[in-house]
């Protein structure tokens, strides 16, 4: 029964990457070059990886039945300062403007965490606001003017583009974090907690686990992934507008709810966000190369995501179901 | 019987605490010794639960004495409390639904190896290791989601264990247990008070606190009254204690006419759920449905009242067809649904006393579609009055009242709708003996007027003496049916547990 179980939640990962697998056949079927092309292979992997960070970030704060928002402007603002950085502090080596980005949206993280842990008000609201806040900030500091890609070293554009064995290093680093919050999410106390919080935030209060710390190293740990999405957007594009990143927080959300993560917390993994960040950013590339217009890429998307909760909401009904069908058997 | 001499581990004496204007504790006192099963009972509002939170860590005292092993200790969180080697077992266990039971077990203080690991395999070891000990047989990986209440209980009393507890403390564990069930958490209590622990079990139910307990203490209206050997006292004068006064009838059902047949189930089927279910309820009757809970007894309430789907059978009131799924209809046909869980299914918990007994018939109140307050607790006042809600106000927040002017709130509601046939599920649970009696003598007089009531319960004395007529479910069908003047605990019972088929109708 229980492996049964277990084999059905790793179905739902599985199903996932089966969808993947089935947009990448069809587009390389219409066209060859989207897969077997340096230029196809390459796109394949670095397009997501940006996503992907930012997915993994937001699996961790929704597996603890909240949900952030603010990512997106969180990112836009890191790849600004990335690119201010380089170009107010030239001296700078290019480890210390990353570690500062990263660091720049880990705090701005524990804004978010601060308000949403003490103030005790919904994270929708709260992340909603920051969402503004952190935008307004963005282009009260940019303006109309824009980090050019001849503002910043050319070492660090290269790691935008560079690849070790056909794979890019900005998908290799992104690999690497998924890896590691996978391991950490699955292996260590702090990481089960997260689960017990969003599964039931009473229980976990009467076990004595440190909620309030935990939800804010949640939102820290999801502002400084988006930081650090921020400066790979800088060295991928190139170029950052105070409007970069608008929007990514939806994606995000969106593909950690593909990937497996109930909304409602307490379920899920960051593997599983992490493929559906790439399905999403897949499925964009794909379209067009079958032929289907603009219009209808977002469409697609919608309906992946209503998909995926109807899934999860008849998966979790069966699972009731059967459980009792089993007791009255007993 | 513990030793005269055995160490006390935990002492509480003349402990406060208020919240606000309302005192909970006014003197809070308890000796519990290593050793011993120790009971503490009291009506609801007697301080119990303040007490046991104080002692969780999750409320601190105003005043008064508070030590554990002899050393004064003021726990300002559940961790503390819990490092301290007291666990804590509430009527309704707090588990984590999507984590699996072992995680469950351990959550907050996992083994760990090297760089911080989570150690499964020596967890899910320690946890086969506990079942072993405690005797049950629960799969540790399954999710904690979909156990029955009794399997939740053990797996709260692994962790207990597990935790290698000096005090146990179980709020009220057999309410929603089956007879089995209870024989099973007995054993283990026991077992845990040999290896020298100290338990703490409050319970409503006499039979139960003289089976298993040493040492009971009785509170009342927040302060200590007294604490006796149990081979030295009785029911009869627990209860006096309890109450100030002496409750000789429990049970007054008194002698109604009954009359023509009012609500009328024929061949009602959910698959997995309830099978073939048909009985009538007359004007004047009190119709009782015993058996064990899972039975699904509440299952079929719900279906009659329309608030759950079905999928054969037919409800009739008064003759007339009433569709399923439509609890609107079964209101408007005259039938009430009084549910067991009250804070989530019966009363807009965060609303006051007046607007919850107005709930139901808003309809009536309105003028040209607007309600106001005034009107509101017009309305109810007169039905707060005649159930003798105790509360300050109409506007009182329903959550702040006891459970048993909950009930009688919820009770308000439906009667409010001047309904003609009453289900009510469990209608005493978690109610103290005064309330209780208030409650019967309630529903007596109900059916006197004529009204029909279909009474679930878990309570054998309270079926047996109430009921006109007892229905016993076992597994989803209705195994028996007996008169009032056959019905004896042991026939009940016989037909709650037992799968041989015996319509006695």
């Amino acid at each position: 029964m229980t492996k049964r179980l277990g084999a059905l939640g790793k179905a739902r990962e599985f199903g996932i990457l089966i969808a993947l697998a089935l947009v990448v056949i069809v587009a390389t079927a219409k066209n060859p070059a989207f897969l077997f092309s340096s230029d196809g292979w390459r796109d394949l992997l670095l397009t997501p990886s940006i996503l992907v960070l930012v997915a993994v970030g937001q699996a961790i704060v929704i597996i603890t039945r909240n949900v952030d928002l603010s990512v997106g402007s969180v990112m836009g603002l890191s790849a600004y300062l990335t690119g201010r950085l380089f170009i107010d502090l030239p001296s700078l080596p290019i480890p210390v403007v990353v570690i500062l980005a990263v660091a720049f949206g880990g705090f701005l993280g524990l804004v978010n965490g601060a308000l949403v842990a003490f103030a005790r008000v919904p994270a929708m609201v709260i992340t909603l606001g920051t969402l503004y806040a952190y935008r307004g900030i963005n282009v009260m500091w940019a303006g109309s003017s824009r980090v050019n890609a001849s503002d910043m070293p050319r070492e660090f554009l290269a790691l935008g583009t560079e690849q070790i064995l056909t794979i890019p290093i900005l998908a290799i680093v992104a690999f690497l974090v998924l890896a590691a919050a996978a391991w950490y999410m699955r292996n260590t106390r702090g990481g089960r907690e997260y689960y017990a919080i969003g599964s039931d935030p009473a229980a976990a209060e009467l076990y004595g686990l440190k909620v309030t710390r935990r939800v804010l190293t949640a939102f820290i740990l999801s502002g400084a992934l988006a930081g650090l999405a921020g400066v790979f957007y800088a060295a991928r594009y190139g170029s950052v507008s105070s409007q970069a990143g608008a929007g990514w927080e939806l994606d995000a959300v969106g593909a950690a709810v593909i990937g497996g993560v109930a909304i409602t917390g307490g379920v899920g993994t960051v593997w599983g966000a992490a493929i559906g960040a790439v399905l999403l950013m897949t499925i964009n590339r794909a379209l067009p190369i079958l032929g289907i217009p603009d219009f209808w890429q977002r469409a697609v998307v919608g309906v992946l995501i209503i998909g995926a909760i109807v899934l999860d909401r008849w998966l979790a009904v069966r699972q009731r179901r059967r459980l009792i069908e089993a007791r009255d058997e007993s | 019987m513990p030793d005269a001499a055995a160490p006390v581990v935990l002492e509480l004496s003349k402990v406060v605490k208020s919240f606000g204007a309302v005192i909970a504790l006014r003197s809070g006192s308890l000796r519990l010794q290593t050793g011993s099963i120790h009971a503490l009972i009291g009506e609801n509002g007697a301080g119990k639960s303040t007490l046991v939170k104080i002692v969780a860590g999750l409320y601190r005292r105003d005043g008064g004495e508070f030590r554990l092993d002899g050393e004064e200790v003021d726990f300002t969180s559940t961790a503390q409390s819990k490092a301290a080697g007291i666990a804590v077992i509430y009527q309704e266990p707090t588990l984590f639904p999507d984590l699996s039971v072992t995680e469950n077990i351990f959550m907050g203080r996992q083994l760990t190896g090297r760089l911080g690991r989570i150690d499964r395999k020596a967890m899910r070891h320690e946890v086969e290791r506990l079942f072993t000990r405690l005797g049950v047989t629960i799969d540790p990986d399954r999710p904690a989601e979909g156990l029955s209440i009794a399997d939740q209980q053990v797996i709260e009393i692994a962790k207990a264990v597990s935790l290698d507890a000096k005090v146990l403390i179980m709020d009220e564990p057999t309410a929603a247990l089956s007879g089995v069930e209870v024989d099973r958490l007995f054993a283990i209590a026991r077992s845990l008070r040999d290896e020298g622990r100290g338990l703490i079990f409050i319970s409503h139910r006499f039979d139960e606190v003289f089976a298993l307990c040493d040492t009971v203490t009785v509170m009342r209206d927040g302060s200590y009254i007294s604490t006796t050997p149990i081979a030295d006292t009785t029911p009869a004068e627990l209860v006096r204690q309890m109450v100030g006064r002496d409750v000789t009838d429990l049970f007054p059902k008194q002698d109604a006419e009954i009359g023509e047949p009012l609500l009328e189930v024929a061949g009602l089927t959910s698959p997995g759920v309830f099978h073939d279910i048909a009985f009538t309820v007359r004007a004047g009757e009190i119709v009782g449905l015993a058996g064990l809970v899972g039975a699904g007894r509440s299952e079929v309430a719900r279906a009659i009242f329309g608030v759950d789907d079905y999928r054969e059978g037919t409800v009739t009131m008064k003759g007339r067809r009433i569709r399923r799924g439509r609890p609107t209809e079964a209101m408007r046909a005259g039938i009430a649904l009084v549910p067991e869980d009250r804070r989530k299914q019966g009363l807009v918990i965060e609303s006051g006393v007046g607007r919850n007994i107005t709930m139901a018939i808003r309809r009536q109140l309105s003028h040209f579609g607007l309600i106001t307050t005034g009107i509101e607790n017009r309305a109810a006042r007169e039905w707060a009055s005649r159930l003798e809600v105790k509360s300050h106000a109409l506007d009182t927040v329903a959550a702040t009242l006891s459970g048993g002017n909950q009930q009688k709130v919820v009770l308000a509601k439906w009667l409010a709708t001047r309904p003609d046939v009453l289900i009510i599920d469990e209608p005493t649970r978690g109610i103290d003996v005064g309330t209780k009696s208030e409650v019967h003598r309630l529903l007596s007089q109900l059916a006197g007027e004529g009204m029909g009531i279909l009474m679930i319960s878990s309570e054998l004395p309270e079926v047996l003496g109430m009921a006109d007529r007892v229905l016993v479910m076992r597994e989803g069908r209705i195994t028996a049916e007996i008169d009032r003047a056959d019905a004896t605990s042991e026939n009940v019972m016989f037909a709650a547990t037992h799968a041989t088929q015996e319509h006695a109708a």
